[in-house]
């Protein structure tokens, strides 16, 4: 991933901006600029809104062949949440025993790293989920 | 008024890890097989599409459609490339057929090749990611076979589908592979063997996954009105539909669903005044395991949910049912992602010729094939009739 | 050095990764009774991060939860201070990155910290002057460290990652910095020169000329200089290499176990750097009730020590309600591991391509 490509979404990925629907409050994330449920209606009313960070677990799998960045880190756990927003992210899951995970697990986001362009290049960060206290 | 499209021409690489065969030497090889079996010439030939995933990355080589046609002896007959991940090959087929239903060309060649095994297999794998969300989803950590691997255990939470039944998928492909020349692996396989294989991305295993390989296919299309004027013993292209939905799964609503299978399926089966009950047989996209329980279920031939059972039950098994990729489809036939829609088609035609030799489905009357793009995001369905 | 005007600590968080491995571990991979090496620093176990985690998400957790605390928005913070001995970059700042993850850029000033082990506390005199003179109405200074011990140096066995982070405000604060006195020197009994990947260090040296000279130098001058005894704080918090130096220290100056032992997390987790006095701290503050006095003194080497006087306001007690994790809570999350996977984690094993 190019420089500019990933310090183009630093604030989504860092802080999880998205936006909402002035026209039907759905929220979405990363960012629209067009609800796809309102379309002409919500043109220029998709204002921003943080995603707290707070979700719920709704499908997982225990990666074994992973991607060249996660290569350190196998086998790793993927998750997919549904956020208290209502909007669906997918991350990596960390700090957690594996025996449980599972459904409705509750889970946070956490800022971590997610990978390096090389040794000497630059680091890129993001959010991953680990289970609720 | 739309003119009625026959296909008079096949033909088709061996599939598998081709060492010694470039992209243009797939091409060619699939094209002039064709050709011959069609029994047109090259002058006859109005427009050729080749269907591609990502020949940019994985060879470094763009503007491989007139590469292929400069080689095949054709370089001033216009050609083009379609990209719609692994549908390429399914939506360059439905580019053809506008062509000529359209009455723009008349002789169409429509054709399929991807070149995988010239980067190593992680690449590889990390290129057919392209075809889900890098910025969102891959970046993450998600790969290809963990995106399928998220909605399988979502498919397995919702509707109780079992391991055992995604295990039948591979077992009755395999089977259908082994009876055909053509197919990567020619072997059967008992379902202990992909219930116990190495994990991929849980709950997938190694022989939940497709291979990824290299391979060409193509088909020539004429017609309606010219199909029986060639050598080629014609099949009839009845229809195709497109369907889209969010590229990232997680936008999704339903993850248990393929919404841009069932799109192109009812907008496939409008055209063509068909319906599931109709189809002898199918070829779905199997890059997974999963994606063939939900493919037969969205498709129309079992109900949501009764797809794994339907599987461990034998419904999908060669004369059974409903056949269900009788080639052996991505899973055993192999998966050269951007060909994979031509050698779908290829299949469809065989069927219908009656050529299909041991996988031969008897009395085939009308099938259908189904192309996946990404994870869903795409979808294309074409249906396929005897010729009378 | 007293303030002109109120300052003092509005909110605060520390985190340490949840890895752990004991000095027996790392022994057994070198031939050594890890056992007996851990007896001799005060050491039963010391915390390792993932391989995702590094200074920036360390300290991004903290500022986190320090501003859950501080009841303020990231816009609100007109300063952020990251020290640490372990920056992912060495040009790039830090603390940049943590601004962002908390919402407080672009308005504000921010820089990164390295002094040794002290790089934290630097951190917060400075936001301390910055909101005295009215400069920023709150700033953050954190001390975060993923060090590393040469693989078989007697480092390997302490060095440990972990942070905490501090709201340094004028208003609503849950604890008054008092007073703060620093003593510096030039001393070279560790350092780590550019480029290097691990830290060296004098062995012996880093004792008595070293580590006790400042501690108990900056701390006594501190008490002089306010007309205090040690039976005068309920807390005592001194940095913390190993087990044995603060609590030889606090002996010799006066203060009691009871005094260090809320403060004293390295027998736990090992030596977080710039991170152990800060959590030291933050663990203080957990517990601490409204009125009690509370010491600290750092030390960085080459060499220096800042010493604090913090009392505890009535508004300690209300901020343990809000959710956020306490010190203790935060290292009930243990996972232990052996060399290998330690090994992998910290980078230590020679990848091809």
């Amino acid at each position: 991933m190019s420089i500019p490509r990933f310090w183009r979404e630093i604030r989504q990925r860092y802080k999880g901006i998205g936006v909402e629907c002035g026209n039907c409050g759905r929220v979405f994330f990363p960012p629209r600029s067009i609800c796809p449920d309102c379309r002409r209606e919500s043109l220029g009313k998709m204002n921003e809104r943080e995603i707290v960070g707070k979700g719920k677990v709704i499908t997982y799998t225990e990666v074994h062949e992973p991607m060249p960045d996660f290569r350190m880190q196998a086998p790793y756990t993927m998750v997919m949440v549904e956020m208290d927003e209502g909007v669906r992210m997918t991350g990596q899951l960390v700090d957690f025993e594996p025996e449980k995970v599972g459904y409705g697990m509750e889970v946070e986001a956490v800022l971590r790293k997610l990978g390096e362009e090389s040794p000497s290049g630059i680091i890129y960060y993001g959010y991953k989920f680990r289970p609720c206290p | 008024m739309m003119r009625k499209v026959a296909i008079i021409g096949i033909g088709e690489t061996k599939i598998g890890e081709l060492w010694e065969s470039s992209l243009r030497d797939l091409g060619i090889q699939a094209g002039l097989e064709a050709i011959r079996d069609a029994g047109i010439t090259g002058e006859e030939i109005d427009k050729i599409y080749i269907g591609n995933m990502s020949a940019g990355r994985l060879i470094n080589q763009e503007l491989i459609a007139p590469l292929i046609a400069d080689y095949v002896g054709l370089c001033e007959t216009p050609s083009v490339r379609i990209e719609a991940g692994g549908a390429s090959g399914g939506v360059a087929l439905a580019e053809g057929y506008m062509a000529v239903a359209s009455g723009m060309s008349d002789i169409v060649v429509v054709g399929g090749a991807e070149k995988m095994t010239d980067v190593g297999d992680e690449e590889a794998r990390n290129i057919l990611c392209s075809t889900a969300d890098r910025e969102w989803e891959s970046v993450f950590g998600a790969t290809f076979d963990s995106l399928y691997a998220m909605m399988a255990r979502y498919h397995m939470e919702v509707h109780g589908t079992t391991r055992e039944q995604m295990a039948h998928v591979a077992v009755k492909n395999h089977y259908n592979g082994a009876r055909n020349p053509n197919a990567q692996f020619r072997r059967e396989i008992a379902p202990e063997m992909v219930l116990n294989a190495p994990p991929v991305s849980t709950p997938l295993g190694v022989f939940d996954c497709a291979p990824l390989s290299d391979g060409a296919a193509a088909v020539i299309l004429c017609p309606g009105e010219m199909a029986e004027s060639y050598n080629g013993k014609p099949v009839r292209l009845l229809g195709f539909g497109m369907g889209g939905d969010h590229i990232a799964v997680h936008d999704r609503r339903e993850m248990d669903t393929m919404r841009s299978t069932s799109l192109a399926a009812e907008k496939a089966f409008c055209m063509s005044g068909k319906e599931p009950g109709d189809m002898d047989f199918a070829e779905v996209h199997d890059n997974y395991t999963i994606s063939e329980i939900m493919a037969i279920e969205d498709l129309g031939f079992f109900a949501k949910g009764q797809g794994g059972p339907a599987t461990l039950r034998g419904d999908t098994a060669l004369d059974s049912k409903i056949s269900v990729n009788t080639s052996g489809g991505l899973k055993a036939k192999g998966q050269p992602v951007g060909a994979v829609g031509i050698n779908q088609a290829v299949e469809a035609v065989s069927q219908l010729r009656g050529k299909a030799g041991d996988r031969q489905v008897k009395d085939a009357e009308f099938g259908l094939t189904h192309n996946l793009g990404g994870t869903g995001g795409c979808a294309v369905v074409h249906i396929y009739g005897r010729w009378e | 050095m007293k303030t002109k005007t109120k300052v003092g600590i509005r909110g605060y968080g520390g985190y340490v990764p949840g890895f752990r491995i004991t000095p027996r571990e790392i022994g057994a991979v070198w031939g050594k009774d890890g056992e007996m090496m851990g007896a001799a620093l005060g050491i039963r176990g010391k915390s390792v991060p993932a391989p995702d985690e590094d200074v920036v998400t360390i300290s991004t957790r903290a500022a986190r939860w320090a501003l859950e605390r501080s009841g303020l928005n990231g816009d609100r913070i007109g300063a952020i201070y990251v020290g640490s001995e372990s920056h992912p970059y060495a040009v790039k700042p830090t603390s940049t990155m943590v601004g962002a993850a908390i919402g407080a850029t672009p308005h504000m000033t921010a820089a990164d910290y390295e002094f040794a082990c002290k790089a934290g506390t630097a951190a917060i005199q400075t936001c301390m002057g910055l909101v005295a003179s009215g400069m920023i109405e709150n700033g953050i200074a954190i001390g975060a460290d993923t060090s590393q011990g040469a693989p078989g140096d007697a480092l390997e066995y302490s060095a440990s990652a972990g942070g905490a982070a501090f709201v340094i405000g004028g208003e609503r604060l849950l604890a008054e910095i008092k007073y703060t006195t620093s003593m510096t020197t030039d001393t070279p009994d560790f350092w780590r020169r550019e480029g290097q990947t691990y830290p060296s260090h004098g062995g012996r040296f880093t004792g008595q000329p070293a580590y006790f000279k400042h501690v108990m130098g900056c701390t006594s001058k501190m008490m002089d200089e306010l007309g205090m005894e040690p039976s005068d704080f309920a807390h005592a918090v001194f940095h913390q290499p190993n087990g044995k130096f603060p609590m030889n220290a606090a002996k010799k100056l006066g203060f009691s176990r009871e005094q260090m032992e809320t403060g004293l997390l390295v027998t736990r987790i090992g030596n977080t750097y710039s991170g152990a006095v800060p959590l030291g701290l933050a663990a203080i503050l957990d517990i601490a009730e409204p009125g009690d006095n509370i010491l600290v003194t750092s030390y960085g080497s080459g060499a220096g020590s800042d010493g604090f006087y913090i009392e505890a306001s009535k508004n300690i007690v209300k901020v343990r309600e809000d959710g956020v994790p306490s010190i203790q809570e935060v290292l009930r999350d243990e996972r232990h591991i052996g060399y290998a996977e330690y090994a992998k984690y910290r980078d230590k094993i020679r990848k091809g391509g």
